[in-house]
């Protein structure tokens, strides 16, 4: 992944972006700020210009949401230095354009590992931020917002530092807030001390969905990570079957404790990133190849490749928290009309609609080659942040299969009526009559938003697609009579 | 905005009565289209057709009056998008769905009536097809689906009048598809073979004969897959590389 050292390819540019899943090109004016500052000057001259305008990190949400159409879009990741790193108290203030594993190249060896990652490390602070990302210790940790104690905010209204002690109330709605209370410039996160860069995993496969649900439910909270994959393909009473992976941060006696050549390199290397990247995918090639015989294939070879039960392995952070990283660009291999996935989270004791979800799958045979079940511990504070309590299914799907966008609006049906959610970050496609039943906090949201951006000039593909800042003209709901006011009675 | 599936959620309609595009703004209702214009020159029609996409499920329906026959009205049509851009509060999808059948006998064909079929098949809706192009080119985002027909693959003299415009449409509909690269502005062009609709009462149906319905079907079918050219049905494709390929003499021979 080469794209984010790319040195600034001239100031302005019109350019079509997409999503991670490649599906959507629009075309905007892109803006690559040299640093926080000059971002923050960017922005009101593009203001100036009457909107609409987002912030860009490194285009790791999978859809809409750093991108709009027409408007203006500022690309974040020149912005990235990183300003204070107290080794100490393991607090790191930088630019909210640096990313995940610039950031874990300088900390890991200090002994410092960043208190939540999502699948990638290729994502910006302050995407992660305004996705309030989780990661495979949400269910201990909670996610990405918890961590941080100060924001840097250029908003329309001005330049706000948020915190959780003031500013409470505008952090809360632009963490998770997709990017639309404003651009963020500079963060201070919290990172976690760590003796070794090692993960001591276990490996263990389930036969089934509910030989997955039950290990989870039992023997998650000795686990730090936690994460299964599931074969989406498997029928019968193989249905839901999966590989669970779930670990700790290695400890120095853990590494010492270890035998044979690895335990060794360890031993040597205690707080070694070891990043690699095996390669990439050069072209998009002009058909998808992950199609059903594929999926299936690798699927199969997967489930055999794990073992039944394996302890106390000693894996990398890159191969235990980003295993994707390792392919470069392989969002390619969906071909030319890309793909979507479909995140959504329902609470404990509504475990029926995840399995309808899993059977559906199964019974349709989509080729989702990426499934990954979680359980998710307690909410966060932002508004729109979407983990919940509950049992969280991710399932990247190939666009362009017939029939696709119905099924997707029959497990929103469930999800609703589970009290669940859709992951905004990972959106492409959701009614956007259900947005309200899902993020029941966004009234309060849109208050903060108003207050932050009075003249709705920050707005977003994903903004209009689903009408979160205010309803679309056309929805149903902005149609619903008015209820009477006390004078018309 | 255009959803990930491909599903828009507002659109125009250019030949807003016109009975294939209003059954492609129902099928896309049935997915994520919730506002509509319709522009066409028959006022009661447009009335009828709106309370028809009502019933569908469309929540806001505009009228919009206009007779791309009348070159005031085609000057006009700068002013026709911005009305439409404000009605929907930015356009997904603008549906170009005009024709005349017309005749093909030389008896009937004046020049005068030459003239208007060329008006209703090819320069109307070539007009109205780049303006909303430019439009939509400069909001960085959209797509375009224009009704084409098999009749302009290769012109037949059984309606070569009506066969020239639609090639001519079908040519340009290609041409500003590839003008439009890298604008975020898509372009569908659709042919179908023998559609029953009113344009076609009493005549007689040529094989693989459709309903506006499997029009509809095959059109949201293309903006899922983000197919350039859809044929209705799909077979034609295939038929027409033949038929492409026939010599003049017997091509010339064939019935119909």
């Amino acid at each position: 992944m080469t794209e984010h050292h790319a040195a600034p390819s001239g100031p302005t540019e019109q350019r079509l972006l997409t999503g991670w899943g490649r599906s959507r090109p629009t075309r905007a004016t892109v803006l690559r700020p040299a640093g926080a500052e000059d971002a923050a000057r960017l922005l009101r001259a593009a203001l100036d210009g009457g909107g609409p305008l987002v912030a860009r990190g490194l285009g790791r949400s999978y859809c809409d949401a750093a991108q709009s159409a027409g408007g203006t879009v500022l690309e974040m990741t020149s912005a990235r230095r990183i300003l204070e790193f107290d080794a100490k108290a393991g607090t790191v203030t930088a630019d909210a354009g640096l990313s995940i594993d610039e950031l874990l190249r300088l900390s890991v060896p200090s002994g410092w590992f960043v208190p939540v990652t999502p699948g990638t490390r290729y994502v910006t602070l302050g995407g992660a931020l305004a996705a309030d990302v989780h990661g495979k210790n949400h269910h201990v940790d909670g996610s990405f917002g918890r961590f941080v104690s100060d924001a840097v905010l250029a908003a329309p209204a001005g330049v706000r530092h948020l915190s959780p002690r003031d500013g409470a109330d505008e952090l809360w709605a632009s963490a998770g807030g997709m990017g639309l209370t404003g651009v963020f410039l500079q963060m201070t996160l919290q990172m976690l001390r760590i003796e070794t860069s090692a993960i001591l995993v276990d490996t263990e496969r389930c036969s089934d969905l509910e030989d997955c649900m039950a290990r989870m439910s039992t023997q998650d909270a000795d686990y730090r990570y936690s994460v299964a994959w599931l074969d989406c393909l498997a029928r019968g009473r193989h249905l839901g079957r999966g590989v669970l992976t779930r670990g700790n941060h290695a400890r120095q006696e853990d590494v010492e404790a270890a035998g044979g050549r690895r335990g060794r390199d360890w031993r040597e290397h205690r707080l070694a990133l070891a990043p690699r990247q095996a390669g990439r995918v050069p072209v998009t090639p002009p058909l998808r190849l992950l199609s059903r015989a594929s999926v299936r294939a690798f699927n199969e070879a997967w489930f055999r490749k794990a073992p039944a039960r394996r302890r106390r392995e000693l894996q990398s952070i890159p191969a235990f928290f980003h295993p994707l990283d390792g392919v470069g660009e392989w969002n390619r291999l969906y071909g030319p009309l890309g793909f979507t996935q479909y995140q959504f989270v329902v609470p404990f004791g509504e475990e029926d609609a995840l399995r309808r979800v899993v059977e559906q799958l199964s019974s349709r045979q989509v080729p989702s080659f990426l499934s990954v079940l979680k359980r998710f511990g307690d909410a966060g504070s932002g508004h729109l942040s979407f983990p919940a309590p509950g049992w969280t299914l991710a399932v990247d799907i190939p666009l362009g299969l017939p029939g696709l966008g119905e099924l997707l609006d029959r497990f929103d049906a469930i999800v609703v009526a589970a009290g669940g959610r859709v992951y905004l970050a990972k959106d492409g496609r959701v009614r956007p009559e259900l947005i309200h039943s899902m993020y029941p906090r966004l009234d309060e949201w849109r208050e903060v938003c108003d207050r932050l951006d009075p003249g709705h000039l920050i707005s977003s593909d994903l903004d209009r697609r689903l009408g979160l800042r205010s309803e679309r003209p056309g929805s149903a709901r902005a149609l619903r009579p008015r209820p009477p006011t006390e004078e018309a009675r | 905005m255009i959803d990930a599936t491909g599903m828009p959620q507002t659109a125009v309609l250019v030949g807003g009565t016109s009975e294939i595009g209003l059954s492609v703004l129902k099928a896309l209702a049935a997915r994520r289209l919730d506002s509509v214009v319709l522009a066409g020159r028959d006022a009661e029609g447009l009335a009828a057709a709106a309370l028809e996409l009502e019933g569908a499920g469309v929540a806001r329906v505009v009228a919009e009056k206009v007779d791309l026959s009348d070159p005031a009205a085609v000057d006009g049509l700068e002013g026709l998008v911005e009305r439409c851009e404000r009605a929907l509060g930015g356009i997904d999808l603008v549906l170009v769905s005009t024709g005349d059948l017309g005749t093909a006998s030389l008896a009937e064909l004046t020049p005068h009536r030459v003239y208007r079929m060329f008006e209703a098949n090819a320069t109307g809706p070539a007009a109205a097809i780049v303006a909303f192009a430019k439009r939509l080119a400069a909001a960085g985002a959209g797509r375009i689906v224009v009704l084409s027909s098999v009749a302009g693959v290769r012109v037949r003299k059984a309606n070569f009048v009506y066969g020239a415009g639609k090639a001519a449409v079908d040519g340009l509909s290609l041409g500003l598809a590839d003008a439009l690269e890298g604008t975020g502005v898509g372009v569908t062009v659709v042919r179908p073979g023998f559609v029953r609709t009113r344009m076609t009462t009493g005549m007689a149906a040529a094989p693989f004969a459709v309903d506006a319905a499997d029009v509809a079907h095959a059109v949201v079918r293309g903006l899922e897959t983000g197919a350039p050219v859809v044929w209705v049905p799909p077979v034609l494709r295939y038929v027409f590389v033949l038929l492409r390929l026939l010599p003049r003499a017997v091509f010339r021979r064939l019935p119909g």
